[in-house]
């Protein structure tokens, strides 16, 4: 859980068909940063969080978590977390529940667990929130309480397919400087979907360029952003 | 939004479907309890008469129990294998069972569960001869659970299938096992149907009469509705049947309110077919549990009817269908089903129009409002009093008029009519309003009214779904026994009715042929219905 864990990401020679789309990915993301995967609608985003997740299984090629390939894992025996956009809790589950499903997948709990749930709420700002529902919480709130079961889980990787999409402007600003104090207490390896160009040069120290199916660039974030020979990269940043 | 005529038309329209209907089942009630049976030594409810009520709820409640149980398991599978080889078929295949004609049901069931049956001779050949029984209570409960069992299943399955798919993904990368994610997961989604689910299905159970009448109807096993049938028709002992009747409508009331307080299960998202991708049914152990019991459940419903296919190619049909007899039956069975599908579908749409014109009225007072509750409860109130207590009752009051076959072709038009509102109340209302939500702005703005609107504006989307509903009230009908049962005679022979009384006469054959000619011509409406149906919902697309 520290920044000299083996947790560094890389995609190698990774193949697949979905429909008529295809796929090929080749890259990196470093250990214990923040990389920003960004890149048109349906140019394979997601795809390619789904492939390190564990949702996508590649027809070739390896996918490496630190030193092993974990291409052939289900998605729970991967070092990974996960924060989609929306539906990250159970809604009929309080909040509790919900945390402390990430320690013990059939709740069985220690007063440790226990304890570590309710710090882990305070830790985001939801301190005593543990016997309220998602659907009594604001869409910042219910995005709070996935982040605390991120926390609980104590896994090397983060992934966050558009986490703050959802929210208001406002808001992501704040979620968004939430997620970096998090990552400098954890120092994890975080892999992040967005649209946002703000959302990138506020938190990525790497960014991914995708385009039908492929990393187009793949940069530290200085020389991402100064990039202006990339097709749609420049369309990308400057709305 | 409606212009004062249209909202006129529309109280009218509504206040006279409603008296008829009220009236039609008061008239029969009314009959019923100021009948002097003229035997006032006998107590209202005797020894026999409780002990069919409570054979009616102990086979009831067993049927429910058993239906919805192995249900469960069932549509667990189904969500949980989106790439089962031939899920969407397999998901068809459960509508079957309610789209098919009660009787016609039961004959495939003997087929395979009879003594005879394809079942029972495959134990004697492994040397058990203790053949399991499909008459009496065991034939009831294997028959109930047929004709439930998908329904439950597809219900249980749509409230599956309406968890967002991020569930699934999110159970799998925390590495819940089966156990969690029915705990935290499945449970919870199905548990709040449960109880719609069982509250109709035990309705459908409670007030079963074909199945009951060819599979038990032994003193041991019948039910109250059966034992009205029995009562007029055989001893014909109106008294009987009159306390018999009562009871019945007592019991519906019951089941009825407790069923008001329970949420109902939404049929209208019924399972789709579209599935979530699953993570947790990909290990081979889950696999072969899913695969065993989605193959069990698929040969238990596909059994009877490929048995009444067989079965029926195996009849004489050449001879049966060049009978006067039969295009007699089938000339009957449609008129009336034509009949009693204009007669519903035209309540229907009147019940429609009046709760649309109150809706519409700015600010409707306290008598607006209680009126349109009233319309819309009218499906409660025909499913209250059961067809064979309305046939008793106009069988009472028209019998001092004379000859009651001659009055029976039209009461069982409109007992059918009316068994059918309920059902075409479900295709239509949600389609008619779905259309004027989309076109009463545009169609008042423009100043579209009267003909001009229905032919350029209502007809061309609404025929869809008036083409299913027909179809699906025409196809109930046709198959229909319950109310043809106490009225069949010499000159009212209907085809259900003559695959009846083939049966009655040990005409086993016949009745297998009848019954498989009776079944494609169900299967056609219902098909020629739905495909409308989808023809016209891409055309509006």
């Amino acid at each position: 859980m520290t920044a000299s864990d083996p947790s560094g990401i890389r995609l190698q020679n990774v193949g697949l068909t979905l429909g008529a789309q295809q796929f090929r990915f080749d890259c990196e993301l470093p250990a214990g940063a923040i990389t920003a995967i960004t890149g048109p609608s349906g140019s394979g985003k997601s795809t390619l969080l789904n492939l390190i997740a564990g949702f996508e299984m590649p027809e070739s090629g390896r996918v490496m978590i630190g030193k092993r390939n974990v291409a052939a894992l289900h998605p729970s025996e991967r070092p990974v977390s996960l924060v989609f956009q929306d539906n990250n809790l159970f809604a009929h589950l309080d909040l509790f529940t919900n945390i402390g499903l990430g320690i013990h997948p059939a709740l069985k709990l220690s007063a440790d667990d226990r304890k570590r749930i309710s710090q882990a709420l305070t830790r985001v700002g939801l301190g005593g929130y543990e016997k309220r529902t998602p659907g009594t919480l604001s869409g910042g709130e219910r995005q709070r309480a996935a982040f605390a079961r991120a926390l609980v889980r104590q896994r090397p990787v983060l992934l966050l397919d558009e986490p703050f999409a959802a929210l208001d402007p406002g808001l992501r600003q704040t979620m968004a400087a939430l997620l970096l104090d998090l990552h400098r207490e954890t120092g994890n390896t975080i892999a992040i979907v967005t649209h946002d160009a703000g959302e990138v040069r506020q938190l990525a120290d790497h960014a991914l360029f995708i385009d039908h199916g492929e990393v187009t660039l793949q940069a530290e974030i200085e020389v991402f952003l100064m990039r202006r020979d990339v097709p749609g990269l420049t369309e990308f940043l400057d709305l | 939004m409606l212009t004062r005529a249209e909202r006129q038309r529309g109280y009218a329209g509504g206040g006279l479907v409603f008296a008829g209907i009220v009236v039609f089942i008061a008239l029969a009630v009314f009959a019923l309890l100021s009948f002097n049976s003229g035997e006032s030594d006998r107590p209202f409810f005797d020894a026999y008469v409780w002990r069919i009520l409570r054979f009616t709820l102990l086979q009831a409640g067993l049927s429910t129990l058993l239906s919805v149980a192995l249900a469960l398991p069932v549509a667990l599978a189904l969500a949980r294998q989106p790439n089962f080889p031939g899920r969407i078929w397999i998901i068809r295949l459960m509508a079957v069972p309610m789209g098919l004609p009660v009787l016609i049901g039961a004959l495939g069931l003997i087929g395979i569960w009879g003594r005879t049956g394809v079942l029972n001779s495959a134990l004697a050949t492994i040397g058990l001869s203790e053949p399991v029984s499909i008459y009496g209570l065991s034939g009831i409960l294997i028959a109930h659970v047929f004709f439930n069992l998908p329904l439950a299943c597809r219900l249980l399955l749509a409230g599956l299938e309406r968890l967002p798919p991020d569930y699934w993904r999110l159970s799998a990368s925390l590495g819940l096992p089966a156990r969690s994610i029915f705990r935290f997961v499945e449970w919870p989604a199905v548990k709040p149907l449960l109880a719609g689910i069982t509250g109709l299905v035990f309705m459908l159970c409670a007030t079963s009469f074909t199945l009951v009448l060819v599979l038990g109807g032994g003193p041991a096993a019948t039910t109250l509705e059966v034992a009205i049938y029995q009562s007029l028709r055989f001893d014909f002992d109106p008294g009987r049947a009159i306390s018999l009747a009562l009871l019945q409508i007592a019991v519906t009331a019951t089941i009825l309110a407790l069923m008001a307080l329970l949420p109902t299960p939404k049929n209208d998202s019924a399972a789709t077919g579209r599935a979530a991708r699953r993570f947790d049914g990909s290990d081979l152990g889950m696999r072969v549990w899913d695969g065993t019991i989605v193959i069990l459940a698929v040969a238990f419903l596909c059994l009877p009817l490929i048995s009444i296919a067989l079965a029926g190619i195996r009849a004489d049909l050449v001879r049966l269908l060049t009978s006067a007899i039969f295009w007699k039956a089938a000339w009957t069975s449609l008129w009336i089903a034509f009949l009693a599908g204009v007669i519903s579908l035209t309540a229907a749409t009147a019940i429609i129009n009046a709760r649309a014109a109150i809706a519409d009225a700015r600010g409707p007072g306290i008598t607006a409002r209680g009126f349109s509750t009233l319309l819309a409860s009218l499906s409660s109130l025909v499913l209250l009093v059961p067809p064979v207590v309305i046939g008793t009752g106009w069988f009472l009051l028209l019998r001092p008029y004379g000859d009651v076959a001659s009055f029976a072709p039209l009461l069982v038009v409109m007992i059918n009519a009316m068994t059918a509102l309920p059902f075409v109340m479900r295709v239509m209302a949600p389609a008619f309003a779905t259309h004027r939500q989309r076109t009463a702005r545009q169609a008042a703005n423009l100043g579209i009214f009267g003909f001009a609107r229905l032919r350029l504006i209502d007809l061309p989307v609404l025929i869809s779904p008036i083409a299913t509903a027909l179809s699906f009230a025409m196809a109930l009908s046709l198959g229909d026994l319950g109310a043809v049962a106490l009225f069949g005679s010499e000159e009212l022979v209907t085809l259900p009715w003559l695959v009846y009384s083939r049966l009655g006469s040990y005409r086993t054959a016949d009745a297998d042929g009848l019954a498989f000619i009776l079944a494609i011509l169900c299967l056609a409406l219902t098909v020629a219905g739905t495909a409308g149906h989808r023809v016209g919902k891409d055309g509006q697309q």
